[in-house]
């Protein structure tokens, strides 16, 4: 059967209509781990998992396993966690310090920094054949470490990091930087790791801006669980955006970012009632924040995806998510839990505590996110259903393309952000080079209109 | 950092110490499964806010996240750690009673409908007595647990793993100050956890 090709009929931007079929269908999904995952730039870690030379951590890009490594140079590599010889995982490790990866089936040692170090009765049996330096564990193409945040891309053409995020960047800057406006500082308190039965997609999305399904929350905003609920304040957090302008932005590349605007005199939103030495330690971040950024303190970034499935929660609770394939109908989700390094043991205690109550499999709010992505993902396999595309008509045309943040920039929820998405993912499916892939906001609206 | 050293100093005397098995061990054993499958029953039973009322006010309440690592270092960095970092569950009881409050919205979709759950307890072992066996007032004790969850239609889950416990005796018998479960998966194979153990 030859492969699929009809991506332009699957997804319809103009229309807004997507089809289920890529939700589901097992030959879409083999085409994406090729034609998305080994070009788009992909999180990987973050240095504070690898603080010293020889310290690694195992990580994922797409369905592969790949070592986050820092050398004896204190260089950051990633590889593919496979032995060159027949393709035994070499570290099956999550983390630790060492000066070489062992392969444990025939012994071929590997250097921190990929070379093939050891290859055992190298003179007897591989004399002037085998060249070390060609059987060097696979690395990445190119790598970013940004703020802290490791990216990593298979794509030699694939261009540099802060290209391919674009005008995204002062959004995800606000989870990587520090709460008082300083940049980056950050550290991993964390990691969640687990396995749900939905297409990595519906993931992705839900941090695309995806505000309109907040009625699905209802439990934990009934309940309250955010900083101020034991004194009394329902919702799943303190509303600090409450009188904010809010934004939802589609950008070129695929990126789609809910951030939020403060109004011009930009007050400290009273939180954390019930702990004083919070309160005091956030009203400060917030003063500091408002001085080092004047004007720029006004943007506060909400939730946001960074193509194709590198997803953030930039404040309450802060993190990055990697929402790695599995097979069509599962994924894999990872989440890496962030504090300023240097906060109080204070702010660090209650923070813990609240992204474990929040997020995640235990988390009482994204439980019933899981819930949802399952449910859609299993009633879209039916024969019948794959019929009957999804709709993605909110907010058609309801957006400005000249906003000083750059993309289309809507001021209602809207799903523009999601179709964004989506045609750039049709772009990647049809094997467009980089410059369509990296799109221009003239190219965006036109496919729009 | 001191309370981390001393669960583990306390673990380890509790793995390591065996209780002379006398008729008194044993009455008192038997009064352990008894509350264990009490528990089972209110848990299985859905009675969300009696099983609440087996919990002490002060209670912890800890599954950490199981980590694959080098032979040697299992004592030291195969587990998260109660009262550092991230783990699956480290709460106190206002934490549980949001959960508790959060199901009987009937609105948490996760579990709405609800989940169909059974809770096997074995493996039953008093590994501490305080202050001493004819008039003991806390017990640490080590139990198997298998929790089966089936959900809504096809949808199900096996949890197996271990359990680590201080009981309480109070005014109204026996409750849990202190829980520890080691759940025997490393990257969690269920979508959700949305059940207590
Ligand atoms: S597979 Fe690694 S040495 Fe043979
Ligand atoms: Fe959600």
């Amino acid at each position: 059967m030859p492969l699929r090709n009809d991506f332009d009929q699957l997804v319809d931007i103009k229309g807004g209509f997507i089809s289920r079929e890529i939700f589901v269908d097992a030959d879409i999904y083999r085409q994406e781990l090729d034609k998305v995952f080994t070009r788009a730039w992909l999180l990987v870690g973050h240095e504070s998992l690898v603080p010293n030379p020889g310290d690694f951590y195992t990580s994922r890009m797409g369905e592969e396993s790949v070592i986050l490594c820092r050398d004896k140079k204190s260089e950051i590599h990633v590889f593919l966690n496979s032995c060159r010889h027949r393709g035994m995982k070499v570290c099956r490790y999550e983390q630790g310090n060492t000066s070489l990866f062992t392969c444990p089936y025939h012994s071929w040692t590997y250097t921190t920094d990929g070379k093939l170090q050891g290859v055992p009765l190298h003179r007897t049996l591989y004399d002037g054949v085998l060249d070390r330096e060609a059987n060097s564990l696979v690395s990445v193409a190119k790598l970013c470490n940004y703020k802290g945040s490791i990216w990593a891309t298979w794509d030699n053409d694939a261009p540099d990091f802060l290209t391919y995020l674009g005008d995204a960047k002062i959004h995800l800057d606000q989870a990587l930087d520090c709460r008082d406006g300083r940049e980056g500082g950050s550290e991993v308190i964390g990691v969640h790791k687990w396995v749900f039965p939905a297409n990595w997609k519906f993931a992705a999305e839900n941090f695309l801006g995806d505000t309109y399904h907040n009625p699905s929350h209802r439990s934990v905003d009934l309940i309250g669980i955010g900083p101020s609920a034991a004194a009394g304040k329902k919702g799943r957090r303190d509303d600090e955006l409450e009188k904010a302008e809010h934004v939802w932005i589609s950008f070129p590349a695929g990126h789609g970012v809910h951030s939020a605007i403060q109004p011009e005199a930009n007050e400290y939103t009273e939180s954390f009632l019930d702990n004083p030495i919070l309160e005091k330690y956030f009203r400060h971040c917030f003063e500091e924040r408002k001085r080092r950024l004047g004007e720029g303190a006004r943007l506060l970034p909400f939730v946001g995806t960074i193509f194709p499935n590198t997803s953030y929660h930039g404040r309450q609770p802060r993190g990055l998510c990697a929402w790695h394939p599995h097979s069509p109908t599962s994924t894999e989700g990872w989440r890496f839990f962030l504090v300023d390094k240097d906060a109080p043991k204070e702010a660090k205690e209650y923070l813990r505590r609240y992204y474990m109550r929040y997020s995640g499999p235990a988390g009482m709010t994204e439980q019933d996110d899981m819930e949802n992505w399952l449910y859609a993902t299993a009633a879209s396999t039916g024969t019948v259903a794959r019929r009957y595309p999804f709709n993605y008509q909110q907010s058609m045309g309801a957006y400005v393309t000249d906003h000083p943040l750059g993309g289309d920039v809507s001021k209602q929820v809207t799903e523009q952000i999601a179709r964004g998405f989506y045609r750039r993912w049709t772009t990647y499916m049809q094997g467009g080079d980089w410059h369509e892939l990296l799109g221009s906001p003239a190219g965006n609206r036109q496919a729009a209109e | 950092m001191t309370t981390t050293v001393q669960d583990q100093d306390r673990q380890e005397r509790a793995a390591n110490a065996t209780i002379e098995r006398s008729a008194a061990y044993y009455r008192l054993k038997a009064d352990v499964e008894d509350f264990y499958y009490h528990e089972a029953d209110l848990l299985d039973d859905r009675r969300f806010r009696d099983w609440l009322e087996l919990l002490t006010e002060d209670i912890s309440y800890f599954m950490p996240i199981r980590r694959n690592v080098k032979f040697g270092q299992q004592a030291a960095r195969e587990n998260t750690k109660r009262g550092e970092g991230i783990s699956w569950f480290d709460e106190d009881k206002w934490t549980l009673t949001k959960r508790v409050e959060q199901i009987l919205t009937g609105v948490h979709y996760a579990e709405e409908p609800l989940s169909r759950i059974t809770h096997m307890v074995s493996n039953v072992q008093i590994k501490q007595v305080r202050p001493d066996i004819g008039t003991a007032r806390e017990l640490d004790v080590a139990s198997r647990f298998l929790v089966y969850q089936n959900r809504v239609e096809y949808e199900t889950y096996i949890f197996v793993g271990r359990r680590n416990d201080t009981l309480r005796l109070t005014d109204a018998g026996w409750k849990i100050a202190r829980r520890e479960i080691l759940l025997e998966q490393n990257i969690l194979l269920a979508k959700n956890l949305t059940t207590f153990f």
